[in-house]
């Protein structure tokens, strides 16, 4: 922020010393610098991040500070670059491929879970792909059913990856740094309408956000919610509207990574409040939800007084009218009823 | 090409330690001592040592599944090659890849891949990689005549071409891929010519023939190297045996074609250019009996290696370090995972 401009006409809230706010695209783009300006290995490549300034702004201005070998402009080949990334990375490279959403990975699919993820066990050890992959999920802007959809479960439940889904502009910076940072494939896992949400973000390069460590987004007593992504922004408006009309207290439990999962503060807040309501972005069969239902089934059978609940994106490819696309979103309606249905009350 | 008559005898030497090499593997295949999938180069031996021969110490390969004799030409031990087909704890890959994922980064090959054309992708990922470490050296990146026909082809010549990356794309041309003809699945037969789509330098050459492969193969990994030139070579040959060693391989082909290759063997080729040059039927045959020694050696050794321990099942999966970030991940795990990938010590 500039001090020689004119004093803002509403007051904004003062960032603590050593913390900025700033929006999780910011703090993305702020991981990926501090990064690159780190170590020479680090580059970036994938679809328009660099003339164009990444098609939703993650890599603006980064092509101007470090040029278009550490920038690089891919054509239209996701298995193409995304081989290239592994490439690179068994050589010791550390490149951060940026695939425009979620729905083109499966494009490169092949590339991602029959040759980056195989890398290390098949190969016997001995030799590493520290590979980044970093992408999009999410709904809601009537982008229609081939650009809607959220496969992080896919990707998470395959061997050999790992898997990051921030929720929050300070964990997009540290899952991200910690991502670069890590001598494994990891996909992170981003989302469209959080790109825009801010939030608080620490300045100190040094600081990272463990890989396999959930967080307790909000503490509460009656039901726990846990989310990741998006969903966890969505569960938590959710438990403060549910405090203010219902008096009900609900703990939140941000995922932040799906691959190594954190079973272990799941399950303590479960042993807790006795009552789990699992949210995701995608669809739940098969998915996040349904590995969270049967873990949490498992280590809290005897803390359970209401099944495990799951609430996601209605099964159906997602269709473009607005009204249809509201409905099959899990949106905060659809997950409020679930909580109070788990706790046995009326809406 | 003119060579010295000692290194003809070496790149002999190594053509006949594959095909002894595979005769064996298939030996041992039929005895049930090496399972899954066994993929023979029998009779691709001129265009597998020609083409690796041409590369520098510092150069790298990548090769898809018939990878033998490629591991064995780039200086693998016959050991840990024989070792790894009988999933032994001394493999190349310690018996978790077996033979279709051959590897040994010391000598920068950078493993046989068992998708078709996944590895072309990679390949051009490590010419990156180079090209950002500023080290002038190639990628020799081996495919079959069936991979030019998947996709990965296509965006891996592109953007070879577009980055100028330094890598060689080598099409081992032996006439099928599994039991469909190139003429059935391709339509320009003249595979190299592909190569003018992404106004990329081409050859086709006598796979059978040892000196015009590394003379071919020189030429285009020299100007990959010095000017990041990627290319295509396509070597035209023939494989002996089956798709693998559970093909017959007589359902699309007939026994007088092969016998036909059979007779025009390029060992045979080999041979005859070293009694030209005065080597003797005795030194020639006490080469056979080396390989042979060798070859033998390596099944001793193979069969007195260990496989490995189930203790170490997740052992190289995730990077020294992961086993903490999996910790959170042990309650409600499928029942076992405990003791056969945590008490590993996983990532340790």
């Amino acid at each position: 922020m500039s001090t020689t401009q004119a004093p803002p006409q509403r007051a904004e809230p003062v960032d603590r010393p050593g913390f900025e706010t700033m929006t999780y695209r910011e703090a993305l783009r702020l991981a990926m610098r501090e990064e690159m300006l780190r170590d020479e290995r680090v580059f970036v490549m994938g679809e328009e991040v660099g003339v164009f300034d990444g098609a939703y702004k993650v890599t603006a201005g980064l092509l101007g500070e470090f040029g278009s070998d550490r920038v690089r402009d891919t054509p239209i080949s996701e298995e193409g670059f995304v081989g290239a990334g592994v490439g690179a990375a068994m050589l010791g490279e550390r490149p951060i491929v940026e695939i425009m959403t979620i729905n083109f990975l499966l494009v490169a699919m092949d590339q991602v879970v029959n040759h980056a993820a195989k890398i290390g066990a098949m190969f016997g050890g001995e030799v590493r792909c520290p590979l980044v992959i970093r992408t999009p999920n999410g709904a809601g802007n009537q982008l229609t059913a081939q650009h809607s959809q959220s496969f992080e479960g896919w990707f998470a439940g395959t061997p050999g990856l790992k898997v990051l889904a921030p929720a929050t502009p300070a964990d997009a910076k540290g899952l991200l740094k910690a991502a670069i940072r890590d001598d494994d494939p990891v996909l992170v896992v981003e989302n469209l309408a959080i790109y825009k949400e801010r939030g608080e973000v620490p300045l100190d390069p040094d600081f990272i956000t463990p890989i396999g460590l959930a967080a307790v987004a909000r503490e509460g007593t009656d039901v726990t919610l846990i989310a990741h992504s998006y969903a966890t922004v969505r569960a938590l408006h959710v438990a403060e509207r549910l405090e203010r009309t219902h008096g009900i207290s609900a703990e939140v439990v941000d995922l932040r990574s799906l691959r190594p999962l954190d079973v272990e503060t799941v399950a303590a807040s479960v042993a807790k409040t006795s009552r789990a309501v699992c949210i995701e972005e995608g669809w739940p069969t098969y998915g996040v939800s349904a590995e969270l239902a049967a873990r949490i089934q498992y280590v809290c059978f005897d803390d359970l007084d209401a099944p495990v609940e799951r609430v996601g994106m209605a099964e159906v490819p997602l269709p473009y009218a607005k009204e249809l696309e509201n409905a099959a979103l899990p949106n905060e309606q659809r997950i409020q009823a679930a909580v109070l249905a788990t706790l046995g009350r009326a809406a | 090409m003119s060579i010295a008559t000692s290194t003809l005898r070496g790149l002999y030497e190594q053509m006949l330690l594959i095909r002894v090499f595979e005769t064996e593997a298939e030996r041992q295949y039929k005895a049930a001592r090496i399972g899954g999938y066994c993929h023979l180069s029998s009779g691709q031996e001129a265009a597998t040592v020609g083409s690796t021969h041409a590369l520098d110490p510092g150069d790298l390969l990548v090769t898809g599944y018939r990878c033998h004799g490629f591991a064995l030409a780039r200086g693998v031990p016959a050991d840990a090659v024989m070792a790894e087909l009988f999933g032994r704890v001394d493999g190349c890959a310690h018996g978790r890849g077996g033979s279709m994922h051959l590897l040994d980064v010391s000598r920068g090959y950078y493993g046989g891949w068992g998708i078709v054309a996944g590895q072309l992708p990679i390949a051009t990922g490590l010419a990156l990689g180079l090209v950002r470490q500023g080290r002038a050296q190639a990628v020799l990146c081996e495919l079959g005549d069936g991979a030019v026909n998947m996709g990965a082809w296509h965006e891996s010549l592109n953007l070879a071409a577009v980055w100028r990356l330094p890598v060689v794309f080598l099409v081992m041309n032996n006439e099928y891929g599994m039991g469909t003809s190139v003429e059935r699945a391709s339509a320009v037969t003249d595979l190299y010519r592909r190569a003018a789509s992404y106004d990329l330098p081409a050859e086709r050459v006598d796979g059978d023939d040892l000196l015009a492969v590394a003379q071919a193969s020189a030429t285009l990994l020299a100007g990959a190297r010095e000017e990041r030139r990627a290319a295509v070579l396509e070597l035209v040959t023939y494989r002996h045996r089956g798709h693998s060693v559970a093909d017959a391989g007589l359902a699309y082909r007939t026994r007088g074609e092969i016998d036909e290759h059979i007779q025009r063997d390029p060992i045979f080729r080999v041979r005859a250019l070293l009694a030209q040059e005065g080597v003797s039927d005795d030194e020639l045959d006490g080469l056979m009996g080396a390989a042979e020694e060798q070859v033998a050696a390596a099944v001793a050794a193979s069969v007195a290696s260990p496989p490995p321990a189930v203790s170490t099942l997740a052992t190289g999966m995730y990077a020294p370090g992961s086993a903490a970030q999996f910790a959170g991940m042990l309650p409600g795990a499928p029942f076992g995972e405990r003791e056969l990938v945590f008490a590993g010590g996983l990532g340790e």
